[in-house]
């Protein structure tokens, strides 16, 4: 299943942040964010109590189940008294939930965690981004193992000079993706596909802000 | 008489590199110092775009710079600072200046360098640097438009003979090859028997290589590439070698060690030529160059028989 993956932000960087608002209702996400362990009912939890010491006046909390689902203004209208008594929304959900949540209200939302990436979970706690919805798939070329989100650099005609024992120069806890396109194209007899030249990609595709429209009857 | 990169790679000579790696700022005088150094004992003067993503003084100010000395500029590029646009826009000016020859390299990643929050741009990688090249020779750029005034240049790019695993590495240098590239640096060399194999197996390419000498300063120098830097092996027996070497002449033994590879490569024509990486030691360059007896640099070798063999 994809997730969205976050980090909490630095404390000092949430009160900042939360300047000239003293009356904060904390919120949480059901879903990726408590898979994270970033924003689930424990870190919720411990949000307000950090927030009291630190002078806030917690006007209460909740976790929604899908930050991101429009049906989140179902849970805001559940804690229609407490929001009201509130002069903004801390979230701890990803960025899709906290843009949900700030369509649904007239408070000040901030956010309390950083969205990283929309990764897959690979085993527990454990988050890889394999795709970066580049809007031209290559994977049916290269034993379907993206480069363009498991290179660091996004390479496309193989590995660089960086590679090092198939890990990545960045970082020896990050595989070399064209090390691991290699030993499957091989396993399955089609290294030729790594010897073609692959064009420069179209960065393109669907211009930045996407937005599609299906044809509905 | 001076003949530029492109005719020596088809001479048949014993073909000489170096580098110069910009500074950082506009203090230019130890870079003139070495380009004056340098220009006429090699055969092209590689200038380093932000190395190891370091900002610096531009690659192609510093070819500039060597044109204007005498000297033979390969100008190096990566594709981790411009897009397709800035790419080909440098190529044009860098043609219409008079720089003839291009290293295409992918480049480091930015987070090794010292901007560590900038963007990677890598739009094109060094095959598709080679290729765009290639195209632009034919009068046309990646736009698929008319060029008013082609480019031309003699363009090369790098392979890492001891990478691990290697067979990935020797597509991509195969793929350069196809890409366009004339000749190819390697990555820092040390272990010259396995070396001679990578050769057996690049040779039938046809394609020129330029072997990667990088001067030992230090044993801990050499131990920190082993353990740092991707493709370089440094050999226990030379660790041990410039251990074994008294104080005050451990750069002394760094420099026997490079001028005794580089004699060897040339005696046992292992390759096409070396190319000469003193990173930050530039004025040591020429002893290296003399000591391994290659001291007349780019003047056309004269006809006496000891020179033809």
């Amino acid at each position: 299943m994809i997730r969205s993956i976050t980090k909490q932000k630095a404390f000092e960087q949430i009160l900042d942040l939360l300047d000239g608002f003293d009356r904060i209702f904390v919120m949480g996400c059901g879903t990726c964010a408590t898979l994270c362990r970033t924003g689930g009912a424990v870190e919720v939890a411990e949000m307000g109590a950090k927030l009291l010491e630190n002078g806030k006046v917690v006007t209460g909390h909740m976790v929604v189940p899908v930050a991101c689902d429009e049906l989140s203004h179902e849970a805001i209208e559940e804690h229609k008294d407490p929001l009201d008594a509130s002069e903004a929304i801390l979230v701890l959900s990803c960025a899709f939930g906290v843009q949900t949540l700030a369509r649904q209200t007239r408070l000040a939302v901030i956010p309390g965690l950083d969205t990283l990436f929309v990764g897959k979970e690979t085993g527990l706690g454990r988050f890889d981004e394999i795709c970066s919805q580049c809007g031209s798939c290559i994977i049916g070329e290269t034993g379907g193992i993206c480069p363009v989100t498991a290179c660091h650099k996004g390479l496309l005609n193989g590995p660089c000079g960086g590679t090092n024992n198939g890990k990545c120069e960045i970082d020896s806890d990050k595989d070399c993706a064209w090390t691991l396109i290699y030993m499957r194209l091989k396993e399955q007899g089609k290294l030729d596909l790594m010897r073609k030249h692959q064009e420069p990609r179209n960065h393109n595709v669907e211009p930045r802000p996407g937005k599609t429209r299906i044809p509905l009857d | 008489m001076d003949r530029s990169f492109k005719d020596v790679l088809g001479s048949g000579k014993f073909v000489l590199t170096s580098e110069i790696g910009p500074p950082k700022g506009t203090n230019l005088d130890k870079m003139v110092h070495h380009i004056e150094l340098l220009k006429d004992k090699v055969d092209g003067l590689n200038l380093t775009d932000h190395q190891s993503s370091v900002m610096r003084y531009p690659s192609i100010g510093a070819a500039l710079l060597v044109k204007e000395h005498g000297g033979e500029p390969i100008l190096q590029m990566t594709c981790r600072d411009r897009n397709r646009l800035a790419l080909q826009a440098d190529l044009l000016f860098a043609h219409s200046r008079g720089i003839h020859n291009v290293l295409c390299l992918t480049g480091d990643a930015v987070v090794v360098g010292d901007h560590k929050s900038a963007k990677g741009v890598f739009d094109l990688d060094s095959s598709q640097l080679l290729a765009c090249i290639r195209t632009m020779e034919k009068g046309k750029d990646l736009g698929g438009n008319d060029l008013d005034g082609a480019v031309s240049f003699c363009a090369g790019a790098i392979v890492t003979p001891e990478a691990n695993p290697i067979e990935p590495q020797l597509m991509k240098f195969e793929k350069k090859i196809r890409a366009g590239a004339e000749f190819i640096q390697t990555q820092a060399i040390y272990d010259l028997d396995s070396f001679k194999r990578f050769m057996e197996y690049a040779r039938p390419f046809g394609v020129k290589i330029l072997a990667g000498i990088i001067l030992l300063t230090s044993w801990r120098m050499a131990e920190f590439m082993n353990k740092n830097v991707p493709g370089v092996f440094v050999p226990q027996n030379l660790i041990d070698e410039m251990k074994a070497a008294p104080k005050g002449t451990v750069i002394r033994k760094g420099i026997e060690i490079a001028a005794r590879m580089i004699r060897q490569i040339k005696d046992e024509s292992i390759c096409d030529g070396v190319h000469i990486m003193a990173i930050g030691r530039e004025e040591l360059v020429p002893e290296i160059i003399d000591e391994a007896g290659l001291g007349n640099g780019r003047q056309i070798p004269s006809n006496t028989p000891e020179q033809r063999q």
